[in-house]
């Protein structure tokens, strides 16, 4: 064959994967909304679960699942973002270097459950946090902490170094050029690592089983004393996720609808990380315009 | 910049936390932690106790009956909650732990509808769990391989089915196992040819429960212990209870619940038994 | 001139801030690999004393093929073979590895190359949408419509290997693709251009210049899924059969490290044998990802560019 006609065999190949790909991955996407959809309407989100009767919502998981998520985030951007920066501008390119970043890979394909078993005997038990948001939030930036590191340190290496060279050649510190000019470029790729993290944190049960745990105690949305068991910002109270509400109520079985809330509560956490990236896109676009004054 | 931004947030954020003040609501809370199969009761009666009196609130969590057992005995929570009893568990100091026997559960075979089999002694099943029927067939039913389905091993309902099914030092097949009875469930409603086990409350029209020597898996046959496969559901404290771990657990023995809601979630209260039961497995009646 | 030389020699605020803003990012990473050290020395001591504590032996863990923990074999030694777990997992990782590579890179591959613009409209969204779908949630998928297919098409109950290994294909898809399509983004322009001027075809381009500047990425992005695909408990677990038993087929129900985990470790108290060996099997997960990422640097290495 000549290289003309291998050309076009390889791009009707390569057309053939990807309608394959996308065939699969729509499917699986219209299968969980055709069923999950019509379950949804206003009370589902914002009533709490009944165990025993049909007709249960998923408000309190709803709101569990973002305020998790919020601080999660906010425990483990600042961190993962320290630690990318120095991997990747300050970090000697030495066997030192190389192991961390192995051990921090290792730790990433480690399975949940064991990040949720030591959350479960460091936070809940050793620290006496006991099963509450603090713990959850604490196993998942353990859990979200290596990918967050890594897919923020590749977006900061993607930075032409040429850049680096043009902000040093300007007089400014090591410092002033990763925060002035190459976080601010680096941000959609920091943005898609986050979105890609909190989609993670989001549909993650394993790790929360153990730590958040299983038990939604009932919120007072009127109650903005963080200290009382019944107020929604209060950090040690016991708080089921939606990812673990869908696990519990397959896996218990004794959910009259269960079926049915499930497959509801699959289609907004779909919905949900949905948002979460059309936001975070906008923002991104509108971050770095501001910061690169483009 | 945004690093600093996130900082400072991080820092206001905990500042607010920790030094949140204002007139802190009267509030006590306990941790029931352990065996999933009594989750759903300890959590019904939880919501209905914290409903009933204010500001006080029973966590409750899974986990397994492992869990709860080694919990309670590093007294790392106020209840833990067992399929079994303490002193059958490796591992776990029995004699500071008490007792609480809130309830019964009956545990039933199940198979998938279409076996052609509906009954079955004690030596038959006994022989499918040891693999040495493995179709149908010889049993009187249709031509059709017997897939055997077991909960995780360690797993209470687990541990009760073989204890009374099985003999002293026989040992089921090693084969598939899941984890949880909704998934028992499930894949016993769509294999053809499985038969599993699960607590009387599962069992619904997607299976079918097996009657054993013409004994019908139902709570007046356990009550009699006329059906054999039963085991009691156990809340362990550390030391008597005191506080709201007395309280809680009072209220689940009291007549109230024990009539409405043990019943309502497809337990059997323990005050109708007629048959008591020790850890070696003998029973004498309940004068 | 003593003015001018305090100005030269003392810390300006630049200097501070730099120091500042080095030190800061240290000890981020600091706390990371504080983190990561505790976590690993958790799990290797608690996986230790399955043989240090217990007296197992090393050897006939690794290949025994009886998994029965709390029974004793005839030598004496509790029956606690992981041979089949190990075998089970290696399966099902290397074959959605082998099944999902083709797919990730080709679709990868037209997003970045043949159809830029389509890709980033409709392939890469959906991905990244696919990302946060729960674990439990293919898990029902699998157990509602693979298992059924597979028992129709294949034979046997449906459950086991062959069943896991599609819900991990289409789990690990999204994560491969679109960590291939950074790889391949991350290649400069200008090598697809200067290939592109001396003659070569769109095709040869992509195999001979992109694909292969962007091996270490691309390698990585299999490893990221595999790593995946191995550390993945809930969904396996339901479409897998869990039954302790060498895989004689792919149809007959096995069991992966993950799987017998995440169904034992709440049944056992800690500190005895049953709940030691279960670390164990997490030490062995983490010694595979070790060996995994070791050798990717390595082929990494090999393949790149120079």
């Amino acid at each position: 064959m000549s290289a003309k006609k291998w050309d076009k065999f390889a791009v009707g190949v390569l057309y053939a994967l990807s309608i394959f790909i996308v065939l699969i991955l729509f499917s699986l996407l219209a299968f969980i909304l055709i069923r999950g959809l019509p379950q949804i309407s206003w009370e589902f989100l914002t009533q709490p679960a009944k165990s025993f009767q049909v007709g249960g919502g998923i408000g309190i998981q709803l709101f569990n699942s973002f305020y998790l998520l919020f601080l999660t985030m906010l425990i483990s951007t600042p961190l993962a973002l320290g630690a990318a920066i120095y991997l990747s501008e300050y970090a000697k390119q030495n066997w030192l270097t190389d192991i961390i970043r192995t051990a921090i890979e290792v730790l990433s394909s480690l399975p949940s459950v064991v990040v949720g078993l030591f959350g479960f005997l460091i936070f809940v038990i050793q620290f006496d946090f006991g099963f509450s948001i603090l713990s959850g939030a604490l196993a998942l930036t353990i859990f979200n902490l290596p990918l967050l590191t890594r897919t923020i340190e590749d977006s900061l290496q993607a930075i032409p170094g040429v850049q680096r060279e043009a902000g040093l050649a300007l007089g400014l510190s090591r410092w002033e050029t990763v925060t002035r000019i190459i976080l601010p470029a680096a941000i959609p790729g920091i943005l898609t690592g986050m979105i890609l993290a909190a989609g993670r944190i989001f549909g993650e049960a394993a790790a929360l089983i153990y730590t958040a745990g299983q038990s939604a105690p009932a919120l007072d949305f009127a109650n903005w004393n963080p200290q009382s068991i019944t107020s929604p910002l209060n950090i040690m109270r016991p708080a089921e996720t939606l990812a673990v509400h869908i696990w519990k109520i397959n896996s218990e079985g004794v959910m009259p609808d269960g079926a049915q809330v499930s497959a509801g509560a699959s289609a907004v956490l779909v919905l949900a990380v949905l948002l979460f990236n059309v936001v975070a896109r906008y923002l991104g676009k509108k971050l770095q315009k501001k910061a690169t004054s483009a | 910049m945004k690093l600093k931004n996130s900082r400072l947030m991080l820092t206001i954020a905990f500042a607010f936390i920790l030094t949140a003040c204002g007139p802190v609501v009267e509030e006590e809370s306990i941790t029931a932690v352990g065996s999933s199969a009594l989750q759903p009761l300890v959590e019904a009666a939880g919501e209905q106790y914290g409903a009933e009196n204010v500001g006080k609130f029973i966590n409750v969590q899974g986990g397994g009956s492992g869990t709860g057992l080694s919990q309670i005995a590093a007294d790392a929570v106020e209840i833990g909650n067992s399929d079994i009893f303490a002193e059958e568990k490796d591992g776990i100091d029995a004699s500071k732990l008490v007792d609480h026997r809130v309830a019964v559960v009956g545990i039933t075979p199940i198979v998938t509808p279409g076996t052609g089999v509906t009954d079955v002694s004690i030596e038959e099943l006994q022989k499918i769990f040891t693999g040495k029927i493995t179709n149908w067939s010889e049993l009187g039913g249709k031509d059709l391989p017997i897939t055997v389905l077991n909960r995780a091993s360690g797993s209470g309902t687990r541990a009760t089915f073989e204890q009374w099914v099985l003999e002293e030092g026989q040992n089921s097949i090693i084969t598939q196992e899941q984890e949880s009875s909704g998934t028992v469930r499930q894949i016993v409603a769509n294999t053809p040819g499985t038969i599993s086990y699960v607590a009387f409350s599962y069992v619904n029209d997607d299976v079918e429960a097996l009657t054993i020597n013409g004994v019908e898996p139902t709570d007046e046959n356990v009550k009699t212990n006329e059906w054999l496969i039963w085991s009691y559901e156990h809340m362990y404290t550390h030391g008597e209870p005191t506080g709201l771990t007395k309280e809680f657990i009072d209220y689940i023995m009291s007549d109230d619940i024990q009539a409405t809601l043990i019943g309502a979630l497809g337990y059997i209260p323990t005050s109708q038994m007629e048959v008591e039961r020790d850890v070696e497995g003998n029973t004498v009646p309940v004068e | 001139m003593e003015e001018i030389q305090a100005k030269l020699l003392g810390n300006s605020k630049k200097g501070r801030l730099e120091k500042l803003g080095k030190t800061v990012s240290f000890i981020c990473i600091a706390i990371i690999v504080f983190v990561v050290v505790s976590i690993l020395y958790f799990v290797t001591s608690k996986g230790l004393s399955t043989f240090f504590t217990d007296g197992v032996s090393f050897w006939g863990f690794l290949t025994g093929s009886v998994w029965s923990p709390g029974n004793v074999g005839e030598n004496g030694q509790p029956l606690v073979g992981a041979l089949p777990m190990i075998t089970g997992s290696f399966l099902v990782t290397l074959l959605s590895a082998v099944l999902a590579t083709p797919f990730a890179i080709g679709a990868a591959i037209f997003m970045t190359e043949i159809s830029p613009s389509t890709g980033k409209k409709v392939l890469q969204p959906v991905v990244e949408l696919l990302v946060g779908i729960p674990s439990v949630v293919y898990g029902f998928i699998g157990l509602t419509v693979v298992v059924p297919v597979v028992r129709s098409v294949f034979g046997g109950t449906g459950f086991g290997i062959l069943s896991s290994t599609f819900v991990l294909f289409v789990m690990i898809l999204p994560t491969v693709t679109s960590m291939a399509v950074d790889a391949l983004n991350s290649v400069p322009r200008y090598y697809r251009e200067a290939s592109l001027a001396m003659g070569a075809t769109r095709w040869q381009t992509i195999y001979k210049v992109v694909l292969r500047s962007a091996m270490p990425g691309l390698l990585t992005a299999v490893v990221f899924g595999m790593a995946r695909a191995f550390g993945e408990a809930l969904a396996v677990q339901m479409v897998i059969g869990n039954a302790a038993l060498m895989p004689t087929s792919l149809v007959t129900p096995a069991s992966t490290l993950t799987s017998i985990l995440t169904m034992s470790m709440g049944n056992t108290v800690m500190g005895t044998l049953e709940n030691n060996v279960l670390w164990s099997l997490a030490l062995i997960l983490m010694i595979m990802a070790l060996f995994f990422n070791i050798l990717t640097r390595w082929i990494g290495k090999k393949g790149a560019m120079k």
